[in-house]
């Protein structure tokens, strides 16, 4: 048909200044920020040079990249451990916050008796509770762990709680008509209908438990126990060894970055099908 | 209790065995509304029922009663012969399907939850889903649907159990009119050939008047049946029904009681009947 070509052709100009308008959103998604980023390292190792500024308090960038590179080996066993303890406590952190989730959707008495009590957990400042792990506990690694736990499970247990208990009343009357039993109820009812709210909590329990680890091990890096990223930055701030400081600052940020990319990814493509969230924009 | 002149005529379907009788049910809400007061209705084999009212008369609270979602608070339902929850088919006046799931496996979902396996499902699935006319769309999921085919699955939903009664909640009420046209005639088909029956909760008196055997018109604050008025228009009812002289007396006829119905409730703190 004609019209339908001649519309492809002839855009009025409100439309034309909209396809432009996106065309360049698109663009400067990316170009931006990129550009920001080059700018303000050039404006770093500028200031640096300007302002003759000693190595070890701030590093030029290029010397950044160097350690980066020369202290390789040492940096990223140290990211391993720090990573080990990260994934351990997230998945920790997703078995008891769903577990716990679940039995709160059990019954309104349970979260009525337990849910203050993980709120209190999550308000204390784990800086705070260390100390008393530290006494009680004498396993390194199950030290960080319930750390990093504790400061991650809870994003996961309060969304999936708000999920479980957010199901439309008609498809529970509907679940009750067909004589649904509990656990078929949850099954195919109540988990599928929280699994955008835990992926939410999940994204955010990511970064708490890389953050959770990193604080652990501070703490017991204090006391000279640890090997992880955190150490490695105690430890450099000591030697004032700025460069390494930073490196080991770039790995941990990068790790967070990453961490947060590929749930958001697996977020992405489990909804993509059905919810509202993943879905595209349309006009 | 009113009975309206119009609203004498015996039920077409008299000589239909009894399915389901309401006798005297009341219902009271904590809050203290009474929603039901003292309903008494009559379900015959294979009726086509309509409850038509005006908000706020209880007609989805009967339904409600009637599905055993809810339990009344005076009177008793008699229903004939043994009857439990698989022979009772439910339609919310919203789609409420499973987003998630494929249109397949949201008709599946009665028979799953009672233990039938995929394979064993598949023809029951794929007969209610053509009968519907969504043949093609087993793999969609609702989003990808219009109002109107999520209205379909809906329907497909209710009806793979085979269920003896169908209770459906305003199901059309938020769908355009050429739609809500299309599943009227989509449905009298299905229950033509099945014959199973039919309580439709409507506030619109030409929609009852299209479909029903039966229209019972209730009145609101207590909710309470005010009349009833047999359709004897014969099946099958097309779209030449819709635009004939006898539909329209037969809406008029059904719109005055609605309307005796609603002044009945707006005078009743002084006439105090």
């Amino acid at each position: 048909m004609t019209a339908i070509e001649d519309t492809a052709l002839k855009l009025d100009p409100e439309e034309a200044r909209r396809v432009r308008q996106e065309r360049l959103e698109r663009i400067g998604k990316w170009v931006l920020p990129l550009a920001i980023m080059v700018l303000a390292i050039w404006l770093w190792d500028r200031i640096c040079v300007w302002n003759e500024i000693p190595q070890y308090i701030l590093p030029r960038p290029g010397v950044v990249l160097q350690t980066l590179h020369n202290d390789a080996g040492l940096l990223f066993s140290s990211l391993l451990v720090t990573l080990r303890i990260t994934f351990l406590s997230l998945l920790l952190a997703v078995i008891g916050g769903v577990g716990l989730a679940v039995l709160f959707a059990q019954s309104k008495w349970v979260e009525m008796s337990f849910f203050p009590f993980a709120i209190v957990l999550q308000v204390t400042p784990i800086v705070a509770i260390f100390p008393l792990i530290n006494i009680y506990i004498d396993n390194q690694t199950t030290k960080l762990l319930l750390c990093a736990w504790i400061v991650a499970f809870f994003p996961i247990l309060s969304n999936t709680t708000l999920g479980l208990n957010s199901v439309d009343r008609n498809l529970r009357d509907l679940f009750k008509l067909n004589g649904a039993t509990r656990w078929q109820q949850l099954r195919y009812l109540r988990l599928p209908a929280a699994m955008p709210y835990f992926l939410g909590g999940l994204k955010i329990a990511g970064g708490l438990s890389l953050i959770g680890a990193v604080v652990a091990e501070f703490v017991a890096g204090a006391q000279g126990q640890s090997s992880g990223l955190a150490s490695r930055i105690i430890e450099a701030g000591y030697r004032l060894n700025a460069p390494r400081l930073f490196a080991a600052l770039i790995l941990i940020s990068l790790t967070g970055i990453l961490i947060f990319l590929v749930l958001s990814l697996v977020s992405h493509l489990i909804l993509r099908r059905w919810h509202e969230s993943a879905l595209k924009q349309e006009r | 209790m009113i009975q309206e002149k119009v609203a004498q005529t015996p039920a077409a379907s008299g000589e239909a065995p009894m399915l389901l009788s309401l006798r005297k049910v009341g219902k009271v809400f904590s809050n203290g509304v009474t929603a039901l007061s003292k309903v008494d209705l009559a379900i015959r084999e294979g009726d086509f029922l309509s409850l038509l009212g005006p908000s706020g008369c209880g007609k989805s609270t009967a339904l409600r009663l009637i599905a055993g979602l809810s339990t009344p608070t005076s009177g008793q339902l008699d229903w004939r012969g043994s009857i439990d929850r698989s022979n009772i088919g439910f339609v919310f006046q919203e789609p409420t399907l499973l987003p998630w799931a494929s249109v397949f496996d949201n008709v599946w979902l009665p028979l799953r939850l009672k233990g039938v396996s995929r394979a064993r499902a598949q023809p029951a699935v794929m007969d209610m889903l053509s009968r519907v006319h969504l043949t093609g769309f087993e793999n969609a999921v609702p989003r990808e649907l219009s109002g109107g085919m999520k209205m379909r699955v809906s329907i497909a939903r209710a009806m793979v159990t085979k269920p003896r009664i169908l209770l459906m909640d305003e199901p059309f009420a938020a769908l355009d009119e050429i739609t809500r046209f299309k599943l009227n005639n989509d449905l009298l088909e299905l229950w033509q050939d099945e014959r199973f029956t039919v309580v439709f909760v409507t506030h619109s008196v030409f929609e009852s008047v299209f479909l029903s055997s039966r229209v019972v018109v209730m009145a609101a604050r207590p909710g309470r049946v005010h009349g009833e008025l047999a359709i004897e228009a014969p099946y099958p009812r097309d779209e030449a029904f819709r635009t004939s002289p006898d539909y329209a007396a037969l809406c008029r006829q059904a719109s005055d009681v609605l309307v005796n119905a609603i002044n009945s409730t707006a005078g009743s703190h002084h006439d105090g009947h």
